[in-house]
């Protein structure tokens, strides 16, 4: 059960993965500037990472992702969140006050924090959503364990 | 008025499949459509007859926008049904590991 | 402007513990005990000094029809202090409590995620917000009622993420009705233009929302959740939920919507002397009969909750100093009830009133404070919950509705009857009882504050004392709509 689907499958989506990653990365890149952004990019992400582990299966795909630090990391986007928001307290005395130069309008680079916090908001959802994923099928659903 | 009516017709769908429904599964996914009702009513709420994207494209404003507002709210929410859905799931795992069904008729404990 | 951090911080300690402290309980311990007793501080010190102000908070330097605020005023900053003692109190006896249970640091991040749901429903002045950070609360709520793993547990928790669910759907639906008619979403601006529209706005939203609302603080016809729920959690969980969640989530709400947003219209208030008159009523009837401890409890907290809204729809000043005073009152002697049963769990293995006897030689803290707390919530003269059911009482006497006060008096009596069979039975039964499990330091020193509050808070009703504590929260629930002015004319 762990080795995963066939050569096909697995052949596809050690190509695709990169792409559907690439994909995510730039929703989450440029959630301030057209639709989407941190959660509808973190999303995505987290679908190639469950495409990883459909394909490949579980013990091949924890040796490539290792399980406690994408935990450490998921609690760190959090922890880092609001430490974006505490530093607008520091800059500009109220709690996510924009405190980076805005920037001209339509560039990559500007709307000040909104693309670090989209940033931080991307790793936040596709860490949570796959872990949430994971634990739900990692949970035994057959007899033996009944009160 | 014939979108909103059938808005509230699923909203009344899911409603029904929670009240009505004995599996956990089904009750799970009625919840589901309760919320999709609802997301559809906030996006219908923000819809204007020809409205454009709400974006901004060049210099030149445009006359007649969709309302952005509802469509945040429906990403929040979305992302609130989310949680959950993963959180009475999980529940819904425990319990079939605890009574061996989804039956919500056999699953009776509590009393009282 | 402290505001934003009575969020800040339960966040910032939930994701530090699960951050740092992984694998280890004393760090997790130590963070969020030290960051409530930080809040509590904050609140207790802010709170004289709010007195009829009205201190808003703009995130991100937006303004106001715009951007989010953050509004604290005296009725905010009094389910504050609320929330916040409690909190204190059931970390303090969480401590030994899950050393039995099974020590768990993520009980510890689920609780501060709570707390922090239950902090931004009282502090946010956007409708949109209060929903998100009621969601946050009602998930970490609903962990928690699991918490302990068992096939009971597991049920009660459905039932109350499926309750919990459909109910912040309905308020969505409502919310999404005040927005589409009104083009907003701070709730100063929403009452500003509420008189201009049409009453139909009035009662589609404010239907919704009594439902929604009503379902999150168990009011009678809504209320099939509540016992299983609070009966099944763990003991200082129980004591959150019934304590603070259900006024936190649901009668704050109510009060701040239906008073300070919509004006508190007849038709309202009349439905709530109703709702309020039956669960008075049929939750005192349905609790005499049970025999499981926390589950008769926790009927009695739909009783006690009856009172709240009865007062609040009395609606004259009077009926709600009454119902602000049993708010906080109740959850004194609720929690301290709730931290009773769960002590005599640990030392008998039951919570089955039958099979306990005179716990007085073994339990002696918890049975007397369990004394204190059954006078207090039955409404025996020098307690605190005699006071505030004898204000509600005479208010509705005042406000011309003797049947109203008749049934709240016999509620009281029934609650006195129910009580004295839990002390008959529970603490001071013929057969005694003398070798138990030692119950924690924490544990007690939980049980011994909250009754010294108990007897303490009695004080509150003083003239001198009434002027600084109570008498604002009215001033700010009674001024109904001069919210708006409060809010957005600075």
């Amino acid at each position: 059960m762990n080795s995963g689907m066939t050569i096909i499958v697995k052949t596809v989506t050690r190509i695709t993965v990169w792409m559907i990653l690439l994909y995510g990365i730039y929703i989450i890149l440029h959630g301030h500037l057209t639709p989407g952004g941190g959660f509808a990019g973190g999303v995505v992400l987290a679908l190639a990472l469950l495409n990883v582990l459909l394909a490949y299966g579980r013990s091949y795909t924890f040796q490539w992702l290792r399980l406690p630090w994408l935990e450490h990391v998921e609690s760190a986007s959090a922890l880092l969140y609001l430490v974006v928001g505490l530093l607008g307290i520091l800059w500009g005395g109220t709690f996510f006050y924009n405190f980076i130069s805005k920037g001209s309008l339509y560039h990559l680079l500007s709307a000040g924090t909104l693309p670090i916090l989209n940033i931080i908001i991307g790793l936040k959802v596709a860490l949570s959503l796959f872990l949430v994923v994971w634990v739900l099928a990692e949970a035994r659903t057959s007899k033996g364990d009944a009160a | 008025m014939t979108l909103y009516l059938l808005c509230f017709a699923l909203f009344l769908v899911g409603l029904y499949g929670v009240i009505a429904k004995r599996d956990l599964i089904k009750i799970i996914l009625s919840m589901g459509i309760l919320g999709y009702a609802v997301n559809l009513f906030l996006v219908l709420v923000g819809y204007r007859q020809g409205g454009h994207y709400p974006i901004l494209e060049g210099q030149n404003p445009v006359p007649v926008m969709v309302d952005p507002l509802p469509q945040a709210l429906v990403l929040t929410s979305i992302v609130i049904e989310l949680g959950s859905t993963a959180m009475v799931v999980a529940l819904a795992i425990r319990l079939f590991q605890k009574y061996q069904t989804f039956d919500i008729s056999k699953i009776r404990r509590l009393r009282g | 402007m402290m505001h934003p951090y009575f969020i800040i911080i339960p966040l910032c300690t939930a994701f530090l513990i699960t951050f740092i402290a992984g694998k280890n309980d004393r760090i997790a311990i130590v963070l969020s005990l030290l960051a409530t007793s930080i809040m509590l501080a904050i609140a207790l010190v802010i709170y004289p000094g709010l007195n009829d102000r009205c201190l808003v908070y703009e995130m991100g330097n937006w303004p106001l029809p715009f951007g989010i605020a953050l509004v604290l005023d005296s009725f905010s900053g009094f389910m504050l202090v609320v929330v916040l003692l409690l909190a204190v109190t059931s970390l303090l006896y969480s401590m030994p409590y899950l050393e039995m249970v099974g020590r768990d640091w993520k009980y510890y991040a689920l609780f501060m995620l709570m707390l922090a749901g239950m902090c931004g429903v009282v502090l946010t002045g956007d409708i949109f917000n209060l929903f998100v950070f009621m969601e946050i609360g009602l998930l970490a709520a609903f962990a928690l009622v699991a918490f302990g793993c068992q096939a009971e547990e597991y049920e009660a928790s459905f039932k109350y993420a499926v309750m919990g669910t459909v109910s912040s759907t309905l308020i969505l639906f409502g919310i999404a009705i005040l927005y589409s008619s009104t083009s907003t979403l701070t709730m100063a601006k929403i009452a500003a233009l509420l008189p201009d529209l049409s009453p139909k706005v009035v009662w589609g939203a404010g239907a919704l929302l009594l439902a929604g609302f009503g379902l999150k603080s168990a009011i009678m016809p809504f209320h099939a959740w509540l016992p299983d729920a609070h009966s099944s959690a763990p003991a200082p969980i129980s004591a959150m939920l019934s304590g603070v969640l259900i006024k936190a989530l649901g009668i704050y709400v109510l009060v701040r919507l239906f008073y300070n947003v919509f004006g508190a219209p007849q038709l309202f208030m009349q439905i709530f002397v109703l709702l309020g008159l039956l669960s008075i009523i049929i939750g005192v009837l349905l609790a005499i009969a049970q025999w499981d401890m926390k589950r008769l409890l926790a009927y009695h907290s739909i009783s006690q909750v009856g009172y709240i809204i009865l007062g609040i729809g009395l609606g004259t000043p009077l009926a709600i100093l009454g119902a602000v005073y049993h708010l906080f009152n109740h959850a004194l002697f609720k929690g301290l009830l709730f931290y009773n049963a769960g002590a005599v769990e640990v030392a008998l293995g039951t919570r089955n009133l039958k099979r306990m006897g005179n716990l007085i030689r073994a339990l002696p803290i918890a049975s007397h404070t369990s004394m204190v707390a059954s006078l207090s919530i039955a409404g025996i003269p020098p307690f605190n919950g005699f006071f505030s059911k004898l204000i509600i009482i005479i208010a509705a006497i005042q406000a011309d509705r003797p049947i109203a006060a008749l049934i709240a008096m016999i509620g009281s009596i029934l609650t006195l009857a129910s009580f004295m069979k839990v002390q008959r039975y529970g603490f001071r039964g013929e057969r005694a009882i003398d070798k138990v499990m030692p119950v924690g330091w924490g544990m007690n020193a939980a049980m011994i504050i909250l009754a010294l509050l108990c007897v303490l808070s009695s004080l509150m009703i003083v003239p001198g004392i009434k002027e600084i504590v109570l008498d604002p929260v009215v001033t700010v629930i009674a001024g109904k709509t001069h919210y708006i002015q409060l809010v957005l004319g600075r």
